[in-house]
């Protein structure tokens, strides 16, 4: 491969003076109510953010979403959560989830400076469902809410092959004159559902 | 064609670049309300200068941990000197998998590469889904502005875009209707694709993976429904380990729009089962920017856009202005370094008030680097002669102090009587657009002398 050995070549050449990465121990924001953080967040960037007291409670407050209300193919891989009638998994193809219009999926957990979601494609087949369905929401244990970005990826690590992503708030635009757009390609809405007690 | 003559039409059309200047001013407010939030702002920037700068020292040791992680994970990585390998990379890639719809989501690294162009030639059809760069594409431009590609469109002009490409309603141009239609559009896009191609934000060393950030989630769609990921990446995108993405992403979107983070920040470690990731490594002048001690820091950018929405001369000549891929004040420091002749103008479209250094999440000395530019430029013999016979001049005129006062005092005494076409003609360009301020009565040293004549008694 002898573009690799001359790009390598030339950036060993041009190699400048030694320089230490910096360890990233800095004393970062923390909040004393990170949920409220979290909470506030969600809502300044067009989520909603709905505090439950267990899981029980989620399929009323599903019922009060008009989205969820009248959706027709929903998909939920949080169980007892929503009544699902697709199942995501059971198809090979991504395309054939094309008209999803609800999907309530777990995430793992929450950043509170930014309201962002850390979500994976573990247990799911194809990743393309955050961003093909219509409307989103998220579960994610109260408890699970950490205060900032140093912390997140204090939690995470990269050791195989998969993917994962913060998820802020739904699909916007703001490409016509700064005109902020909910939905451009992905979902229309995101509700994030912070679980109080998790049994 | 210099930055002068083109930001001239710009500016012709008074109201416009009213509006230009203002929507961009608006970003920067975002910008500052949002990083004032963060107490810790100047230590974020102050690591993220670090981080890149030790990334630097040790690139190719970063450059190889990162393929060989890559490759572990499955996926397939190639190397290009220039944009030309890139290019033929990119459509080897496609021309196996037999593609021929191709899905992208922005990528400044193939606008610079001219990829699209170069594909269509090849008969592949290449929509771009970021809806700004999608606006651009539909007009036949190129982007005006990095993270905003089409700040300089009116939604009324967007209407009439889409009336003729999309079929919506003539004379249309609510964003949220167009928008919508431009949804349904490119979702079509996004199904029939054969392969995505996204660029890439941050590559990490230590885990083979990378990170796209995107507010539509046009990258994750176009490259989560095809069996073909491409993402084409330069070399100065590599970080060394995860946890400073940290810095980066609180950094990233607060710089460019405002926001606490973009609302996808994707993490890429190996293909989808069963599918292909090829992940292009491009140098195209890069490794030369690294060998040089003035310039060296320009790679440390992040692509956030802040330096322009910030920048007094970008929001009042626009992007397209600067004819370089990148506009601004940071693709003024770029763009020479890969043709100095062309761009020997853009280091000169900048009055060195230094608000792109201040707003910099990476700490990049913009100002300073265009100042070291045009002493470059100046060497090079690249100036133009109206410019040189100026400075030239202006350089006799300061190094002979007797001569300097003769002319002031002249000026002083011989400018009020003029007549105005002696004044405001072709050799002033400093009369072109304004007026000239009164001549004052005193020299400065006059006063000065004063002064202190006062101060004593």
């Amino acid at each position: 491969m002898p573009s690799k050995e001359k790009i390598l070549a030339l950036v060993r050449a041009n190699k400048p003076a030694p320089a230490h990465l910096p360890p990233l121990d800095n004393a970062w924001t923390t909040y004393p109510d990170r949920y409220r953080q979290f909470a506030a967040t969600l809502e300044s960037i067009g989520g909603r953010c709905v505090a439950l007291e267990n899981l029980d409670a989620i399929n009323r407050a599903l019922g009060e979403i008009p989205a969820y209300a009248s959706a027709k193919q929903i998909v939920s891989l949080v169980p007892g959560a929503g009544q699902p009638n697709f199942d995501p998994n059971a198809v090979d193809d991504p395309h054939a989830l094309a008209a999803v219009d609800f999907a309530i999926l777990p995430g793992q957990f929450g950043v509170a400076e930014n309201a962002a979601i850390w979500v994976t494609d573990a247990g799911l087949r194809h990743r393309a469902l955050y961003f093909i369905v219509q409307h989103l929401a998220l579960v994610i244990p109260a408890d699970q809410i950490v205060d900032n970005m140093h912390q997140a990826y204090a939690r995470l690590s990269f050791p195989e092959a998969g993917w994962g992503a913060f998820i802020s708030g739904p699909s916007k635009t703001a490409d016509i004159e700064q005109a902020l757009v909910i939905g451009a390609h992905g979902p229309r809405s995101l509700t994030v559902f912070c679980i109080q007690q998790v049994q | 064609m210099p930055h002068a003559t083109l930001a001239a039409e710009f500016v012709a059309d008074e109201p416009r670049a009213h509006w230009h200047d203002q929507t961009l001013w608006w970003a920067r407010a975002k910008r500052d309300k949002a990083a004032h939030c963060v107490p810790e702002w100047e230590q974020l920037r102050e690591a993220a200068a670090q981080i890149k700068a030790a990334t630097m020292a040790n690139l190719a040791h970063y450059l190889e941990q990162f393929e060989a992680n890559a490759m572990r994970l499955g996926a397939q990585v190639h190397w290009a000197a220039n944009a030309a390998e890139h290019n033929e990379i990119v459509l080897g890639i496609l021309e196996r998998h037999g593609v021929r719809w191709l899905v992208k989501s922005k990528s400044m690294l193939t606008e610079e590469c001219h990829l699209n162009p170069f594909l269509e030639r090849h008969g592949i059809e290449v929509v771009d889904t970021d809806l700004g760069e999608r606006i651009v594409q539909l007009a036949g431009e190129r982007p005006s502005h990095i993270i905003m590609p089409a700040v300089n469109f009116k939604r009324e002009e967007i209407g009439k875009l889409f009336h003729e490409h999309l079929g919506t309603e003539a004379g249309a141009s609510d964003p949220n209707y167009l928008t919508e239609a431009a949804r349904q559009h490119l979702r079509d896009k996004f199904l029939a694709a054969d392969a995505g191609l996204t660029g890439v934000n941050f590559a990490i060393a230590e885990t083979g993976g990378f990170v796209v950030c995107t507010n539509e989630g046009n990258a994750d769609l176009g490259v989560s429904l095809p069996k073909l990921h491409i993402a084409c990446m330069g070399l100065e995108k590599l970080i060394p380990r995860a946890k400073d993405l940290g810095v980066f992403l609180r950094l990233l979107a607060r710089s460019a729009t405002g926001q606490p983070i973009t609302s996808y920040s994707s993490h890429f470690h190996g293909p989808m089962p069963g599918c292909e990731l090829h992940i292009v490594l491009v140098d195209n002048g890069r490794s030369a920017i690294l060998g040089s001690d003035e310039f060296r820091r320009s790679l440390n950018c992040i692509r956030c856009g802040a330096c322009m929405n910030t920048c007094p001369v970008y929001r009042r000549s626009g992007g397209y202005s600067y004819e370089a891929t990148v506009p601004g004040p940071i693709g003024s420091i770029l763009a020479p370094a890969g043709d100095m002749k062309r761009f020997a103008s853009l280091p000169h479209a900048c009055s060195l008030c230094g608000s792109c250094t201040d707003v910099c999440p990476v700490k990049i000395d913009i100002h300073h680097q265009l100042l070291t530019w045009r002493h470059e430029i100046a060497a090079h013999g690249h100036l133009p002669l109206t410019k040189l016979m100026a400075m030239k001049a202006a350089s006799f005129v300061f190094r002979h102090p007797w001569l300097y006062r003769m002319a002031g005092k002249a000026a002083r005494a011989i400018v009020p009587l003029l007549p105005r076409f002696m004044v405001y003609n072709r050799l002033n360009a400093w009369g072109r657009q304004r007026e000239l301020p009164p001549m004052p009565k005193k020299s400065f040293r006059r006063l000065y002398r004063q002064r202190g004549k006062k101060a004593e008694r």
